[in-house]
């Protein structure tokens, strides 16, 4: 094994100390007494309560919530069904122009995606609110989940699929209780993928939104404009603890999930 | 009649919110801007035939934006910022990518959470976190003049350094993750049969391991380089009103003039000058799968 040189500690430390400190300050400066968000008056959590307080800033992340639960779970299905059709339906007619408008949105400029779809639901003369942002978030996150979802199907073995058809199971049946279950993981990823781009995304909504629905970022982002305000700050931290908390719960989930496999795989070696 | 509906729903889909939008820019970008709303007058009906709809496209508007130096400023700021800041990314995140491919392999999967972490945080707090820090009497500032680095406050906030520590920070997982990636596969005794047959640690490094990571390289690049040319968030908290970028040329074409069919003409030719890199994305990440294969 190799050994880490002091310029490989350096770099690691510098790296992790830029990634990190930005985000530590603001936790830090979120339980700060005063208004001056740069100076350090004594701590407090006086800033919560009255984020608390705030029905704007509830009522946005409500928006937010609803938006990000639909929008993720519709792009779930449409993102593992195109990565099906990608994966295991061969050629048909326009599968280039298909495989061009899966991979197109990953790299698009938000600033285009947001304005070409709402020059698109004012040609069709849709009301623009919370449906509208449903649909634009659906689109885009749908091509994240079926990057995700394909490459698990790329690598797992297809006769097992053959092999469920062969003892007699429709093709339905087949997917339900095979393919499934071996790609849930890369699903459910991909699920979280698609709940944390909805939650992020700011200049889309904007552009797809009405006056009836302000999302989060959106309020964020109005608020933030006028400078650095420790409610915001606090806000932030709250957020922050949630991601943090979330993707930590995963990864033990996945890595007990993994250990579990390996178990039933050294059994099953047993077994025979 | 299965596969006929497991294709047809994801296709149609995105045939109807994604390429049609994308038409009905090409399509508004070639009318004429008018105070009715919505803001446009389509400059054709498509029932005329083809014949007609190509004798009556009108350039005007990308005429227009080659008459006024906003916009061709705009996209050569963008792509001198873009391209400035890929570099920087690449800078920084190189030894990190590096030193974590060096670390101990039970350190391994902590490091890339780690780097993953912050790219599940929102993108919109991570740019708000250096707004307090880079502001006039800021935490950077404070520090500085504590230290005695400098007697008066730096201006770093609302300038273009200001929107260059943003990308970097905000990228930096983009660009070290498929960096380590490739490093993470590389053979370790390449190295050490280069230095037994003469090369000195450094040489070693540039013959072997350049070489061999060139294509987390590159893809780490465009990962960075294409949604900074289009960035809207950064430089609108943390640029100036000097910072010229193009995605807030076409934010402030959309919703403070109103002029929809330049700022559509705007997203067309943003998109023609994406093409190029998208494309050379697209071929790299191809050949590395096949490679893979």
């Amino acid at each position: 094994m190799m050994r880490l040189s002091w310029f490989n500690v350096v770099s690691l430390t510098f790296g992790f100390v830029f990634l990190y400190l930005p985000m530590i300050i603001l936790v830090i400066y979120s339980f700060n007494k005063s208004k001056l968000v740069t100076v350090w008056a004594g701590f407090s959590t006086k800033w919560y309560g009255e984020l608390l307080q705030n029905e704007a800033f509830l009522n946005a992340a409500w928006v937010t919530l609803k938006v990000a639960v639909i929008s993720s779970t519709f792009a779930t299905i449409l993102g593992t069904m195109a990565a099906y059709v990608l994966v295991r339906s061969g050629r048909f007619f326009g599968r280039t122009l298909f495989s061009g408008m899966i991979y197109a949105p990953l790299v698009m400029p938000e600033v285009i995606t947001g304005l070409s779809l709402l020059l698109l639901f004012i040609g069709i003369g849709m009301d623009r609110g919370v449906m509208t942002v449903v649909l634009a978030h659906t689109t885009f996150s749908m091509c994240y989940v079926s990057v995700v979802v394909s490459s698990r199907l790329f690598t797992f073995d297809q006769s097992l699929e053959e092999a469920a058809l062969d003892l007699g199971c429709s093709p339905a049946q087949a997917f339900r209780l095979v393919t499934l279950p071996i790609i849930a993981p890369a699903v459910i990823s991909g699920w979280l993928l698609a709940f944390t781009l909805s939650l992020d995304d700011l200049v889309i909504a904007t552009f797809t939104t009405g006056p009836s629905a302000t999302t989060l970022p959106i309020k964020i982002y109005s608020a933030v404009r006028l400078g650095v305000s420790p409610e915001i700050n606090a806000l932030s931290t709250l957020m922050i603890a949630v991601v943090t908390v979330g993707v930590i719960l995963a990864s033990l989930a996945s890595k007990r999930n993994v250990a579990k496999m390996r178990q039933e795989e050294i059994a099953a070696v047993r077994a025979e | 009649m299965r596969r006929f509906f497991l294709i047809a729903v994801p296709f149609v889909w995105l045939l109807v919110l994604f390429l049609v939008p994308f038409l009905i820019v090409l399509k508004i970008s070639l009318s004429d801007a008018a105070l009715a709303r919505p803001p446009y007058t389509p400059h054709f009906e498509w029932a005329e035939g083809i014949w007609a709809f190509f004798s009556q496209l009108d350039f005007e508007n990308f005429v227009f934006l080659t008459s006024d130096s906003l916009y061709w400023k705009a996209y050569l700021s963008s792509l001198q910022i873009a391209v400035i800041s890929t570099f920087l990314t690449l800078l920084i995140g190189y030894p990190i990518a590096y030193g974590m491919a060096r670390a101990p392999e039970e350190w391994r999967p902590t490091l890339m959470m780690l780097v993953i972490l912050p790219f599940w945080t929102s993108f919109l707090i991570r740019v708000y976190a250096w707004m307090g820090i880079l502001s006039k009497e800021g935490l950077l500032n404070q520090f500085l003049l504590w230290s005695g680095i400098i007697n008066e406050p730096l201006v770093i906030l609302n300038t273009n350094t200001a929107v260059y520590i943003g990308i970097v920070y905000t990228y930096l997982p983009f660009m070290i993750l498929p960096i380590y990636a490739a490093l993470d596969r590389m053979d370790g005794s390449l190295i050490e049969a280069a230095e037994d047959l003469g090369c000195s640690r450094l040489t070693a490094f540039w013959l072997v391991t350049v070489p061999l990571s060139r294509n987390g390289i590159i893809a780490g690049c465009f990962l960075v380089f294409i949604p900074a040319m289009g960035e809207f968030v950064i430089p609108s908290l943390l640029g100036g009103s000097r910072t010229l970028m193009i995605g807030k040329v076409l934010w402030e074409e959309f919703f403070s003039n109103r002029d929809w069919p330049v700022a559509s003409a705007v997203a067309v030719v943003l998109l023609l000058i994406l093409i190029v890199p998208i494309m050379l994305f697209q071929r790299n990440q191809q050949k590395q799968a096949e490679a893979e294969q």
